[in-house]
């Protein structure tokens, strides 16, 4: 008979996500964290954000096009790299930095490993750790909300403890942090930006609480129980906002290619990341351990998954 | 009920299409498709030849072996041939071809009054065996071998499997609309067969007419969260009785028997009237065909013939699947029989299917979510794709049910379903089993 159907393997009906929907909707949740950036330290940190994404973007697609595999560009995933690669830049820093860092992100961190799915470390983070590496200057020179005064010398608030100890903690007040009136890199200063665009894929579900909450905890309760003048006297408020946590809890340690399968690695990732980030703040030479302690996390990743699989249905743990 | 096994998804579940509209019974075809193996296990022996006259509920094969089945004729008329047909499952299997003599009478079975205790367990299963009855809601392994379990296994509890979790069938809905006794005596028949103290119906609360007049038919009925694959056994079991069946274990190691809706209906009539399974209600459903709904049809009768009893299609069909949207069997013609497995069959056009292009796991975990086996499909697939059946197994490919979650709540949409499935007939064909 003529007749003659599609004939397919079950099941025949697919769920509406897409990797496209879910890579665009993390692009669209890091709008508010950028938009507020611009705002607070002016124009040139939207070049660096259109430096960052297009060079993401143009790297991949020449990449791609040498090794004669299909141009990937739309999926959105060199867009959220060159995004966050970006949103952890200080303001201030040249372009042609940015255009390196963000080859760096694409060509090494990921395409080398395979592209989309394959890569171990978060590209971003890596092309920002090469650009720490490779021009620390640059990378720790900061510039002041653009609504300042001259007079006040450029630093991150964590960076001022650290270096200058003496400075009260206080000169920010805790408001200031969370509205994103200090000195940092352009996606991490905004709180409130950011917590907005993590509510966003927080309801969609595509990312999920594990990770960023328990990272958050973690560096909270370490820092109020080790990180003041005595013991349960650290300022556990500050630490956790001033730094690049909430942007890196939120928006990195929740990449889903670098990080854990299933909700049991992703709170193990999370705990990691937080100890990490705590001892890099304390005891490190940097003043900032967000990236670094993630990237980390992120080579502990597969172990992470072979001890976190899910319990299979109908086999006892132990014993049998 | 807030217990629940883990995982599952919730697609949009396409019943009101057929559920609202009462069983109709399709004359009988011209023509009969009558494959041998329309059960698990061996194939039936023809025990007519061609040119035999037969009625409806004539035996015409019998069951070869312990795990087989017997078939009967569902027209009066004549065998054909015996002859490689059609087969919605396995593509060709030896059928008996009978065309009826348009005489149709259908048989009529007078009601007798259940006396259970009246029935031996024995009694009870020779019926069950001599009716040819198998599973209904799509596995279609012989009853009465699912009836007798291994002497050291008692079973306590029987579960009527009202759950109906895939999308657009309705057909053990109806059922239990329609024919709420019947559904509650095959289940007291089948409790007395096994020796079950406990029967349970249980249906999803997405069928509130069903629960409705099944509650009035007074039995135990338990409510069930609607979840897919909550009509799984495994899965039924957990969220029922809060029991987990050992991995590779059958539910009689937990003292459970899971039968569906239809065949208790299929086991009440043949054990109090002798009629054999000729006959099934089949949801036709589906955005292409003009009249969707329910209907009473001969075993064997072809698609096409049913295509044209629903008013011909409103849309060109580019799927059409015997069995739900999720576990169903994709169908490259209309030719193919109608099965006593089969519980749907589904005309589906472009648009209510998504077939994009297979992607690249970006490893967001959906699908460990979603199993309700708790396995990890994106590994289980990446192994297989590496040719590492070794590493598949490690990862339990064979505990997976094929229930289709993960495929469906992929975003990359692989084919992880088909490819944990492959894994597991390597297996199988490894093990010679």
């Amino acid at each position: 008979m003529g007749n003659k159907f599609v004939v397919t393997s079950a099941p025949h009906i697919r769920s509406k996500e897409s990797t496209k929907k879910i890579m665009w909707s993390v692009v669209f949740a890091l709008l508010p964290a950028g938009i507020a950036g611009a705002y607070i330290f002016g124009f040139n940190s939207l070049y660096v954000i259109a430096a960052s994404i297009t060079a993401a973007i143009i790297t991949e697609a020449l990449l791609q096009k040498l090794t004669k595999r299909p141009i990937s560009i739309s999926d959105g995933s060199a867009v959220i790299t060159g995004l966050l690669l970006a949103y952890n830049l200080p303001p201030g820093v040249p372009i042609w930095m940015v255009v390196i860092g963000a080859f760096f992100s694409i060509a090494i961190a990921k395409q080398t490993f395979g592209g989309l799915g394959k890569n171990i470390f978060n590209p971003a983070l890596a092309g920002r750790a090469f650009l720490m590496i490779s021009w620390p200057m640059y990378m720790t020179k900061w510039s002041n909300p653009r609504f300042w005064p001259d007079t006040i010398s450029s630093a991150t608030p964590l960076a001022k403890i650290v270096h200058s100890p003496q400075s009260t903690v206080h000169s920010f007040s805790y408001w200031d942090l969370f509205i994103g009136n200090r000195g940092g890199c352009i996606g991490e200063v905004c709180v409130l930006a950011i917590l907005a665009g993590a509510a966003f894929l927080l309801y969609k579900g595509y990312i999920k609480w594990h990770t960023p909450i328990t990272y958050i905890f973690t560096v909270g309760v370490l820092t109020w129980a080790f990180g003041g003048k005595g013991f349960l006297q650290g300022d556990w408020i500050f630490a956790i906002l001033a730094g690049g946590l909430m942007l890196g809890a939120f928006f990195m340690a929740t990449d889903m290619v670098t990080t854990p399968l299933t909700a049991k690695g992703q709170l193990i990732f999370g705990l990691g990341c937080g100890i990490l980030t705590f001892v890099i703040r304390k005891w490190g030479g940097y003043p900032e351990g967000v990236s670094y302690s993630i990237l980390m996390m992120n080579a502990a990743t597969p172990i992470i998954d072979r001890f976190s699989k899910p319990k299979v249905f109908g086999i006892k743990k132990k014993g049998v | 009920m807030s217990k629940t096994f883990f995982g599952g998804v919730h697609p949009p579940t396409h019943k009101a299409m057929a559920d609202s509209k009462p069983i109709k019974s399709v004359t009988a075809p011209k023509k009969v498709i009558l494959p041998l193996s329309q059960h698990i296990g061996k194939p039936s022996q023809p025990i007519v030849k061609p040119g035999d006259h037969v009625d409806m509920g004539t035996k015409i094969a019998q069951a070869a072996g312990f795990i087989s089945a017997n078939l009967h004729s569902p027209v009066n008329g004549t065998v054909k041939a015996i002859e490689e047909a059609a087969h919605p499952i396995s593509g060709k299997c030896l059928s008996i071809i009978i065309e009826s003599d348009g005489t149709g009478a259908e048989r009529q079975y007078a009601p007798v009054p259940l006396d259970i205790d009246k029935l031996s367990p024995e009694a009870i299963i020779q019926a069950i065996s001599e009716a040819g009855i198998v599973g209904m809601g799509g596995a279609a392994f012989p009853t009465h071998v699912k009836l007798s379990p291994p002497e050291d296994k008692k079973i306590d509890t029987l579960i009527i499997n009202g759950s109906e979790c895939e999308p657009y069938l309705s057909c053990d809905q109806r059922l239990m609309i329609e024919k709420p006794q019947d559904v509650v005596r095959g289940a007291l028949i089948i409790s007395k067969a096994v020796g079950a103290a406990n029967c349970i119906i249980a249906i999803e609360d997405n069928k509130p007419d069903a629960i409705k007049v099944m509650r009035q038919a007074d039995t135990r009925i338990v409510v069930l969260p609607t979840k897919y694959p909550q009509g799984a056994e495994k899965q039924l079991i957990k969220t029922v009785l809060n029991k987990d069946v050992p991995s590779g274990g059958l539910p009689f190691e937990v003292g459970v028997l899971v039968q569906n809706v239809a065949t208790a209906v299929a086991v009440y009539e043949a054990v109090i009237f002798g009629k054999p399974l000729y006959e099934r209600v089949v949801t036709i459903a589906g955005d292409c065909v003009k009249e969707p709904g329910n209907l009473l049809v001969k075993i064997g009768t072809p698609v096409s013939d049913l295509v044209s009893y629903c008013g011909g299609f409103i849309n060109e069909p580019a799927k059409v699947i015997f069995g739900g949207p999720m576990m169903g069997i994709a169908q490259g013609n209309l030719d193919v029989p109608v099965l006593k497995g089969t519980s749907g069959i589904l005309f589906l056009s472009k648009k209510a299917l998504i077939s994009e292009k297979e992607g690249i796991c970006i490893r967001c975990g959906g699908c460990i979510r979603v199993c309700p086996m708790g396995l990890s499909p994106t590994n289980i697939y990446y192994a297989i794709t590496k040719d590492k059946i070794d590493l598949a197994n490690e990862y339990n490919a064979s505990d997976c049910i094929e229930c289709g979650a993960c495929s469906f709540e992929c975003p990359a949409k692989l084919d992880l379903t088909g490819m944990i499935k492959y894994a597991k007939l390597v297996n199988l064909r490894q093990n010679g089993k």
